[in-house]
């Protein structure tokens, strides 16, 4: 079904979260100032570029310093016609590069694309779900969850993170998801002060204090992780205050029904059941 | 004669007006103003106390929905009305992406008031460019356990569907409190 908007309701981040996590294939196009286009298959970035320049080969090779100007440009008047995946057997064969220049280029080339991304605070996308690039387009398979990480880290809206992280005595814990899986996540040094802090019992404002990060930072970095999956916050029922006073305000969760037995509100809840069915 | 409420809850124009009336014996009784505000130009009139239905059950049951009101400035109202509730329902419109967000915070505020179970209608999905509930659920972070339906609240049927998923909750619940 659909899945479009406007960034400005929807970011990045959330897009790139929600691809990974429900495993999509197809292709995320975003018109802000120019027009991007982002393919994946089952949940990972396989392939992006910008504008109308469909990012070839020679140009990306160009730009990542493995090939020289004029090279660059006799391949590309030489070639023109050829599919990225033919040219790169050719160059590889002629030995103008090897495989891994031409698999670490491209990649990086769709990295910066998806990067510039988390900048667009607006434009409309649109998720086209199956349809992907050419099949002689050079696909390379990354991992969401270390671009979101790593964009993340790019998106310094303060406001943003304030609005997400609203309440720094909350407290964190891992996610479940089975596939979170740490090794995959690129985490720098402070990441990893932070992870190690990650326990119900520890608010993020005592993370915070324990590793002399600011309040900013450590939003930043928690935000990261938060969209990546990694961890979510605890929202654990208020402890129940058992022999003192009962502290203002857990008295809402005491319902009125409480009085009734389990029994009685059973049998309210199935004539309840019955009823709305004969509607 | 005993009355439960149900609360209905979720953004300005998500349908929480349209669920009630679609099930209610009553017509809803929701105290409309005209609000000029241009934020809240996108419907003629919205909802500024709450809306308010009814379901007979027998001589000795009634249940009532309540629907809460849109408007921040009337968040306080929700803590009134979410206590002694049997469960609630939280609305999106799945077509309004923007709104998502205030979802989320909706539903975490109830959730902080109850632990009662509660149910998300995954709205308007007769809309073309509604979004798909599944991905909802990973926008929300709903637990796996929360459910969250595809839902059409001008649709009778659909409306009901939504409730007992919410009652079947709510008796799983209590089936969770007997084992413990
Ligand atoms: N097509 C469609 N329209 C709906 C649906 N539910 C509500 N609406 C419409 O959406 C608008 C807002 O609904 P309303 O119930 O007033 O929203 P509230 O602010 O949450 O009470 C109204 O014009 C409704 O008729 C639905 O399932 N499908
Ligand atoms: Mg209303």
């Amino acid at each position: 079904m659909a899945l479009k908007g406007n960034l400005r309701d929807f970011s990045t981040t959330q897009l790139l979260n929600l691809i990974n996590l429900a495993r999509k294939t197809g292709t995320l196009t975003i018109q802000g100032n120019e027009i991007a286009h982002v393919s994946f298959r089952e949940g990972k970035l396989i392939y992006a570029h910008m504008g109308n320049e469909n990012g070839n080969l020679a140009k990306i090779l160009r730009n990542a310093g493995k090939l020289s100007e004029e090279q660059a440009r006799i391949i590309e008047t030489k070639a023109r016609g050829t599919s990225d995946k033919q040219l790169g057997h050719l160059l590889v064969q002629a030995g103008y590069v090897t495989q891994s220049d031409i698999i670490q280029s491209v990649r990086q080339y769709v990295l910066d694309v998806v990067y510039k991304l988390f900048t667009w605070v607006d434009g409309l996308f649109r998720f086209d779900a199956n349809k992907l690039p050419p099949p002689e387009q050079i696909t390379i398979p990354i991992d969401l969850e270390s671009i979101i990480m790593e964009g993340s880290r790019r998106l310094k809206e303060w406001e943003i993170l304030q609005e997400e992280i609203p309440d720094l005595d909350t407290s964190l814990r891992f996610t479940d998801r089975p596939d979170a899986r740490l090794r995959n996540i690129n985490l720098t040094v402070e990441e990893w002060r932070v992870v190690s802090f990650i326990n119900p019992r520890n608010s993020i404002r005592q993370i915070a204090r324990a590793n002399n990060l600011s309040d900013f930072e450590i939003r930043r970095i928690v935000y990261g992780m938060l969209q990546a999956g990694l961890v979510e916050f605890v929202r654990a029922p208020k402890p129940k205050p058992a022999t003192e006073e009962p502290v203002k305000g857990t008295r809402r969760a005491k319902s009125e029904t409480k009085e009734q037995s389990p029994a009685e509100k059973r049998s309210v809840v199935t004539r309840l059941i019955d009823r709305i069915r004969s509607l | 004669m005993q009355a439960v409420k149900m609360v209905i809850t979720g953004p300005f124009s998500s349908g929480k007006t349209e669920f009630i009336g679609t099930i209610s014996e009553i017509d809803v009784v929701s105290t409309e103003r005209k609000i000029s505000s241009s934020a809240e130009k996108i419907k003629e009139s919205t909802t500024v106390a709450m809306d308010f239905g009814r379901i007979t059950v027998d001589e000795d049951l009634v249940l009532y929905l309540f629907g809460t009101p849109g408007q921040r400035r009337f968040d306080f109202m929700w803590d009134i009305l979410s206590q002694g509730m049997l469960g609630f329902v939280v609305m999106v419109d799945s077509t309004k992406p923007e709104t998502f967000r205030e979802a989320k915070r909706i539903l975490e505020t109830f959730e902080s008031y109850a632990a009662t179970p509660y149910v998300v209608a995954a709205n308007k999905q007769d809309q073309e460019d509604a979004w798909d509930p599944e991905d909802l659920r990973i926008i929300l972070r709903l637990r796996p356990e929360v459910k969250i339906l595809p839902c059409v609240a001008i649709d009778k049927e659909s409306v009901k569907n939504i409730l007992l998923e919410l009652l079947y909750s709510i008796l799983e619940q209590l089936d969770e409190e007997d084992n413990a």
